[in-house]
């Protein structure tokens, strides 16, 4: 008993299910308990079965697929645009003193920016197309990309530098054969973060001003008093959120070995 | 061949906050072909720094190192060096480690493979090829910073405290394993440390540098035989260097200490 609450030490496998199984559980228990004894008006919280039958609806007729091609869309371009460039640049950030000379007060600047303060000038600019989207996706990630990739490049031990110096590496090589897989791993934590956050994002952009995707789809929900397809909406985004994290875990484990070597 | 000559080296840093700070003034030193050169000093007495110098890795403020007459400008394979830090590249394995400084000489990978091996055998890593650094252990860590040294073929070698993070009985262990390889190899080797029983069990010749700004003050040949045993630390003639270096060591440890007394509270 003492154990579970050392700070630290393991525990046992089962108790690690048992209790996750159970608080997931409770919540769930106390959805059906609030919502099938009607505590909570229907209006509000929807039952888990109207939930299931709106799944099904938006499902059968095609909808969800729609809203969610548009906002997986939406989402993978605007972080792949952000990301090719964020990367590199904020590796170099980190390692060259010339380059945070040149950009880190711009960048210091945007990140505390919040993006959702842009969105209004954005729909102006361009609109509330998928195009509105990817702005704020890039926007809203490309100055954070930065900031964490020149991080992870600045904690680079100097030694690893060094001893590839005496070892006969020029400047040129360096980068490809110390700087790139010594911050790879740290790159892939940074993408994996940033990704949640561009989820974030998204939904936000959509429900301001959009004419598809899966905010836009809850926001309709709302204005037609469907609770229960809101809830869809959540647990899709939820669902999509947690398997990109999946995919990022399964990539580091598969890309960079020697993080999961102990 | 491989004569390392270091000429009125010094080196001044200029930070912000202490100003002009002087590491290194009026150094000079002649280490001949083959030797087993250690220096020992006080802590922050520059020794590492002058490791980087000849390195190539920092720059003189002033003089020059030279190796075979020919003045130091940039780090090169022919100075190969292993830190006191585990400075193996964590995403390579033991067997990719070693290979490196080769594959950027581009040797074939037979060769490549073949020498690589020939020194994990040496530094009785056989086994860990495939395994990364963080699943070997701080003194198999430096076993393979050592070969992967070794199997760039440098003239000189430059060993930057590289047994001070290891437990005693580790430590004893790596030195009679070096000691093994340097009698093979014999190449010229500088070492740096601040333990004096290691200076004397591994030197041709041990160098006692003055605390800041670093100069030497003493040097003292070492007349143990060779091949050294691990008993002879017990010898009288141990002893008896072992004293004057002591004895040299503790007034320049007592003068950097008073030094930075007076520096803290002036």
């Amino acid at each position: 008993m003492t154990r579970l609450f050392t700070p630290k030490r393991s525990i046992p496998r089962s108790v690690e299910i048992g209790v996750g199984t159970a608080v997931a559980g409770s919540a769930l228990l106390t959805w059906c308990l609030l919502s099938y004894l009607q505590l909570v008006s229907g209006a509000f919280l929807p039952r888990p079965d109207e939930v299931w039958t709106a799944f099904v609806k938006v499902l059968s007729n095609g909808s969800l697929f729609e809203h969610m091609q548009v906002s997986l869309t939406e989402i993978y371009i605007g972080f792949f645009l952000s990301s090719i460039i964020a990367v590199p640049l904020g590796v170099f950030m980190g390692s060259y003193r010339i380059v945070a000379a040149a950009i880190e007060p711009l960048v210091n600047f945007m990140r505390y920016l919040p993006v959702t303060a842009l969105i209004p000038l954005l729909i102006l600019w361009i609109g509330i197309g998928i195009e509105e989207k990817i702005a704020v996706i890039f926007l809203g990630t490309f100055f954070q990309q930065i900031v964490l990739c020149a991080d992870v490049s600045a904690n680079v031990s100097d030694d690893l530098y060094r001893v590839s110096y005496t070892l006969g590496v020029n400047r040129r090589q360096v980068v490809t054969r110390v700087m790139l897989p010594a911050t790879l791993p740290g790159v892939m934590d940074t993408l994996r973060v940033t990704m949640g956050w561009a989820w974030t994002f998204l939904v936000v952009a959509e429900l301001v001003a959009a004419s598809a995707g899966l905010g836009y789809m809850i926001l309709q929900a709302m204005r037609g008093l469907h609770p229960a397809t809101i809830f869809v909406g959540i647990f899709t985004i939820g669902i999509l959120g947690l398997l990109t994290d999946l995919v990022f875990k399964m990539a580091k484990r598969w890309l960079l070995p020697w993080t999961a070597a102990h | 061949m491989a004569q390392v000559s270091i000429r009125n080296v010094a080196l001044h840093f200029t930070s912000r906050r202490v100003g002009t700070v002087t590491a290194l003034e009026n150094l000079s030193l002649e280490i001949p072909d083959k030797q087993f050169a250690v220096i020992v000093g006080p802590s922050g007495c520059g020794k590492s720094s002058l490791l980087h110098l000849v390195a190539g890795l920092t720059e003189v403020s002033a003089g020059g190192c030279y190796v075979d007459d020919e003045v130091v400008t940039d780090p090169g394979a022919d100075r190969g060096m292993v830190f006191q830090n585990y400075s193996l590249f964590p995403w390579l394995t033991v067997r990719k480690n070693v290979e490196f400084g080769l594959s950027i000489q581009k040797i074939s990978a037979d060769q490549r493979a073949q020498r690589a091996q020939h020194y994990i055998h040496a530094v009785g890593l056989n086994g860990f090829e495939d395994a990364y650094s963080s699943q070997l252990s701080g003194g198999m860590q430096q076993r393979a910073a050592i070969a992967r040294a070794l199997a760039n073929d440098p003239q000189v070698l430059l060993m930057d405290e590289p047994f001070g993070a290891l437990d005693s009985q580790t430590r004893t262990i790596m030195q009679e394993l070096l000691l093994r390889i340097w009698e093979r190899e014999q190449k010229t080797v500088l070492f740096v440390t601040h333990d004096i029983d290691e200076a004397l069990f591994l030197g041709d010749v041990v160098y006692v540098m003055s605390g800041r700004p670093g100069t030497i003050v003493d040097s003292v040949g070492v007349t143990l035989e060779r091949p050294r045993h691990y008993e002879m630390v017990t010898s009288p003639e141990f002893i008896e260097l072992k004293r004057r270096i002591m004895v040299n060591l503790h007034r320049e440890v007592e003068q950097a200490m008073m030094q930075n007394q007076e520096h803290l509270i002036g």
